[in-house]
């Protein structure tokens, strides 16, 4: 009884903690903010500038390679930002903006490369992997299981019968 | 006259670690009682000429001798005595050299502390590191000699990057090259035991200690580097599979692994081979992530200049000892004796599982960031894999090895119910179950999974402490002294895991996370995340080496000030670069991120504000694992070694693990 | 114990054998780093193949500018090159730039985001190798080539088709390698 009220108690406390963070992040939604920004020379609403946000994550930057398009300060980032919220604003679909950067750019402009045959082995690689080690446990076992055990020829089964008796 | 010296003090610790070799691997084959003693002497030796050297090339930084082309071109007389001193590994070279220096220092201890280890492996293990050693360091005498030397000296050097004049220089790559370093005891171990031909329950327990070690400062090594990071680079993030990032990983993933194999090893002498193989992969993995690094191969931001002739000889140095390694393990290994029997379901089960998915994840990373190379290589056509691929590949396979996690600890060996362990389980399970409905309702579905498997796996890791202690069942003062009376290495494994649930813990906070850029005039302001932030002003500000812009932005809620957060956009003088110099303030459970990115015609400024819930626990986490790899290491079962015939030595602890 | 079975020896092997495998590979990938044929950094521009984009240009420093017509009508090869007066590495190609027009080859530049007075001073200085200089001050229409930085080159066969792209200075070397050879494809 104690243990379960103790371990209640705890419950209580981490689930009331991760509501506090949780009300947090929820909370910038509900509080009142500007209904429009300007970012990178372009005014949008906040939805917008979200949806561009995620389209700029996805978009590597080909100046400062290791960084998105969004987070980059590169002045080519910064113009892309600028393209691709004027885009937004215009209304085209992500898909639409995105397919405008790889025309330009090629395929390498996308952070997560697309399911083509020449990338089958890599967004494959997690389903052979798994297969790859689980064959190799099964196939571990099936050496160490013993076999069956042999018969006793005639002489062993004598002195087997010597022995006992 | 000192760089002269520390260059010779190199060159002799070159011709130690060969003696050390020829020694240490044939001393045992002569049977010879004097050289099985000397290969001690000399991994000492070694690593006292090592210190030598590595001394010699921080005084020349210290005192700023520039007739030395390393500390010309690194550093510079304005450079403050802490970046002169820290930068001395700031740079190719001098960075291998602080990598033999640590190789040496494996040696070293082996030979100090590996009293308990029977001689001859002891010997072929020195023998071994004398090998590794002996390329690494005819590696930096011949192509990347920090020692040379130019004349006449320019009068000023060119300055320490200015990323890198931060703390956490002087901390992260120390503690991340005795992680990767430290493996290289494993891997000797491994050899060592192939050349014997014996594999046995002693191994695993001998070999558990230093891979614990090498473990421990590696996750502190990462973890630093995510800290370092995530409030230097002025992002906001902590992780962004970087190809260099990806390279300490691996070792890390299989480290891991071998930690929990040779478990096994020492319980029920099985998975041998497989242990065998895992720490020949993970010194191998180090050995890569060296290699990548120093070549230019990746595409990354951490890579050192490319450098493809250093590259080749490395890929030489590589070709030999991972080659050679598996060689050996290709005809040593079919004929180590195997055995241990067990049912899925059971501790070694649990373990395996652990490996398979370990091994898994790692094959992913290794795929996701060699793709691009290989594929360019083998069909010239260049893409890219980024962040957003190994969230998507990694993060599902992380699920099972969260779920087992928590019951793996519960299960006996040989064959054990899963339902008892599971009952145990019941209060991880529902608050898991509750904190999951409370933020999928809220609609946040992937931190609801994250933060449901860090309470299971935090709540499984108390509970397995608290089954140890016999929590309830015996006197609450009983079960305190119990906690220092069971096995080190219990506590150690139940805070590990605790660790890796705070860290998920962490992750999966940080997908709550809200943001904004805007620009604001002194005296505006703008809402985020339930916190009001004003800019104050924006004033100029010096540094030791630059010049700065700081803003200062009063952060309030409810009208209550919570804090001032002054992020700096930095000039320095010598580079003529400029860095953003983010301002971050936690309170234990979520940090408040501001970055200034310069002002506009208008005296405006563009900040970015962002609020991350759970940021420290991302690094907390880390801590927390090291911290348990910390206290196993003081198990005493340790210490206890070859089997010696001595009066019998009472059981330590409970009979479990 | 058994002797090992051949399967087993097999598998044991089998690290190896995926070790050499890649280290056969890394051994490439490091040889092609040393002749310059593989750079991380680099990545293959997608119109190389295609038309040349839709596009028109004002003239800058007195020149004429032009439009992706006048390009399509050219009778010979065109090299397009995107440089700029701010650009270190352009004035390190101009004089092989100089070379090549020289030869015969017709330069058509284009100054990436550049301002006239600038531009002026950058072509007195270095010479100017270009038929036709045009103005790009946004920036937009270099987006839409596909560039990412300067200097870049492109090679228009006559008609309008992009043969050849590099990203970087025309150095002797890009030129003996790659320049020379695409242009001898086009004869």
């Amino acid at each position: 009884m104690k243990r379960v009220l103790i371990l209640l108690c705890l419950g209580l406390m981490v689930t009331f903690g991760i509501a506090v963070a949780a009300g947090t992040a929820a909370m910038a939604d509900t509080l009142a903010t500007p209904t429009t920004i300007v970012r990178d020379g372009v005014t949008l609403t906040i939805a917008q500038e979200k949806r561009a946000e995620v389209i700029g994550n996805k978009l590597r930057c080909l100046v400062c390679q290791n960084e998105t398009v969004e987070n980059s300060r590169a002045g080519l980032a910064k113009q892309f930002r600028g393209i691709i919220r004027r885009r937004v604003v215009r209304g085209e679909t992500n898909e639409q903006i995105i397919a405008f950067m790889v025309k330009r750019y090629g395929i390498f402009v996308l952070l997560k490369p697309p399911l083509i045959p020449l990338t089958w082995l890599l967004w494959f690689s997690p389903a052979i992997a798994l297969l790859a080690g689980l064959g190799v446990v099964l196939l571990a076992r099936r050496r160490t299981a013993p076999g069956p055990e042999p018969d006793l020829t005639e002489t062993e089964r004598a002195r087997l019968k010597d022995i006992l008796s | 006259m000192i760089p002269t010296l520390g260059h010779f003090a190199l060159a002799l610790a070159l011709a130690i670690a060969a003696a050390q070799a020829v020694i240490g691997l044939f001393g045992p084959m002569l049977r010879d009682r004097v050289l099985l003693r000397t290969a001690p002497a000399l991994a000492i030796g070694q690593f006292l000429m090592l210190c030598a050297s590595f001394a010699a090339l921080v005084w020349a930084g210290v005192v700023s001798d520039f007739t030395v082309k390393n500390v010309a071109d690194f550093s510079s007389s304005i450079t403050p005595l802490f970046y002169r001193v820290t930068g001395t590994w700031g740079n190719h070279d001098g960075s291998m050299l602080l990598w033999c220096l640590i190789l040496s220092l494996c040696g070293a201890v082996v030979g100090i502390f590996g009293t308990n280890i029977p001689t001859s492996l002891r010997s072929r293990v020195l023998g071994v590191l004398g090998l590794v050693s002996g390329g690494f360091l005819l590696f930096t005498l011949t192509v990347s000699d920090p020692f040379q030397r130019i004349w006449p000296p320019p009068l000023t050097g060119a300055g320490v990057n200015p990323i890198l004049q931060d703390p956490g220089l002087a901390v992260h790559p120390p503690i991340l090259y005795t992680g990767y370093v430290g493996f290289s005891i494993a891997f000797a171990f491994a050899v060592a035991a192939l050349i014997e031909g014996r594999v046995d329950a002693a191994w695993g327990r001998w070999v558990r200690p230093w891979t614990l070690v090498s473990w421990l400062f590696l996750t502190a090594g990462i973890c630093f580097g995510s800290l370092w990071s995530y409030y230097t680079l002025g992002w906001g993030g902590f992780w962004f599979w970087d190809p260099v990032e990806n390279v300490a990983l691996l070792p890390w993933l299989t480290g891991t692994a071998l930690i929990h194999s040779a478990i096994v090893v020492e319980k029920r002498e099985a998975l041998k081979t497989w242990s065998v193989l895992l720490a020949i992969a993970t010194f191998s993995m180090s050995l890569c992530g060296t290699f990548l690094v120093r070549s230019g191969l990746l595409n990354s931001v951490h890579a050192f200049a490319a450098a493809p002739d250093q590259g080749l000889f490395i890929l030489a140095l590589l070709a030999l000892t991972i080659g050679g390694s598996l060689l050996l393990f290709a005809f040593r290994a079919p004929n180590l004796a195997t055995s241990g029997l067990f049912a899925p379901v059971s501790r070694e089960g649990a373990l395996i599982l652990n490996n398979i998915f370990l091994c898994v994840i790692a094959a992913v990373v290794f795929t996701g960031t060699m793709y691009p190379p290989f594929v360019d290589l083998l069909f010239g056509q260049q893409i890219s894999v980024g962040a957003p691929f190994f969230d998507q590949a990694v993060l599902p396979l992380t699920a099972p090895l969260i779920l087992a996690m928590a019951v793996g600890p519960m299960l006996q060996w040989k064959r054990a119910a899963i339902m008892p362990a599971l009952t145990k389980l019941w209060a991880g399970a529902v608050i898991a179950v509750i904190v999951f409905a409370f933020l999928l309702f809220r609609g946040h579905a992937i931190a609801a999974l994250g933060l449901a498997g860090a309470a299971w796996v935090i709540i499984g890791a108390v509970v397995d402490l608290a089954e140890r202690v016999r929590l309830f069942r015996v006197p609450l003062v009983q079960s305190f002294t119990r906690l220092f009376t069971i096995p080190r290495a219990s506590v150690g494994a139940a805070l590990g895991h605790l660790g890796f649930g705070v860290l998920v813990l962490g992750i999966a906070g940080m997908t709550l996370r809200v943001h904004t850029v805007t620009v604001l005039h002194p005296g505006q302001g703008v809402d985020l995340g339930g916190y009001r932030w004003v800019l104050d002003s924006i004033a100029p500000v010096q540094g030791p080496n630059y010049q700065a812009r700081q803003a200062t932005v009063t952060v309030t809620r409810h009208g209550k000030l919570v804090m001032t957060l002054k992020p700096e956009r930095r000039v320095f003088t010598a580079q003529k670069v400029d860095t953003m110099a983010a301002a971050i303030r936690t309170n234990g459970v979520r940090n408040l991120f501001a970055t200034f990115a310069g002002e506009d015609n208008s005296g405006g400024g563009e900040f970015q504000f962002n609020v991350h819930p759970f940021a420290p626990e991302i690094w907390l986490g880390g801590l927390i694992m090291a911290l348990g790899g910390a206290i196993s290491l003081s198990d005493r079962r340790f210490r206890i070694g070859a089997p010696v015939k001595k009066r019998l030595r009472k059981p330590a602890g409970s009979a479990t693990v | 114990m058994a002797a090992p079975s051949v399967s087993r020896r097999l598998m044991l092997g089998l690290p190896l054998a995926v070790v050499a495998t890649g280290g056969i590979g890394f051994y490439a990938l490091l040889e092609r780093m040393r002749s310059g044929s593989y750079n991380p950094q680099d990545f293959n521009n997608p119109l190389v193949g295609h038309p040349a984009p839709e596009f028109t240009l004002p003239g800058a420093d007195g020149h004429q500018g032009f439009d992706r017509a006048a390009l399509a009508v050219q009778k010979r090869p065109v090299l397009v090159n995107f440089f700029a007066s701010w650009c270190v590495p352009c004035a390190g190609e101009a004089p092989f730039l100089d070379k090549l027009a020289q030869s015969g080859l017709d330069l058509w530049g284009i100054a990436y985001q550049d301002k006239p007075e600038a531009l002026a001073l950058y072509l007195a200085k270095y010479g100017n190798p270009y038929r036709r200089v045009a103005s790009d001050r946004s920036g937009r229409v270099a987006i839409n080539w596909g560039v990412y930085g300067v200097p870049e080159s492109f090679l228009i066969a006559p008609g309008g088709m992009v043969r050849w792209h590099v990203a970087g200075p025309l150095v002797p070397e890009v030129i003996q390698r790659q320049l020379m050879p695409a242009l001898r494809r086009l004869a």
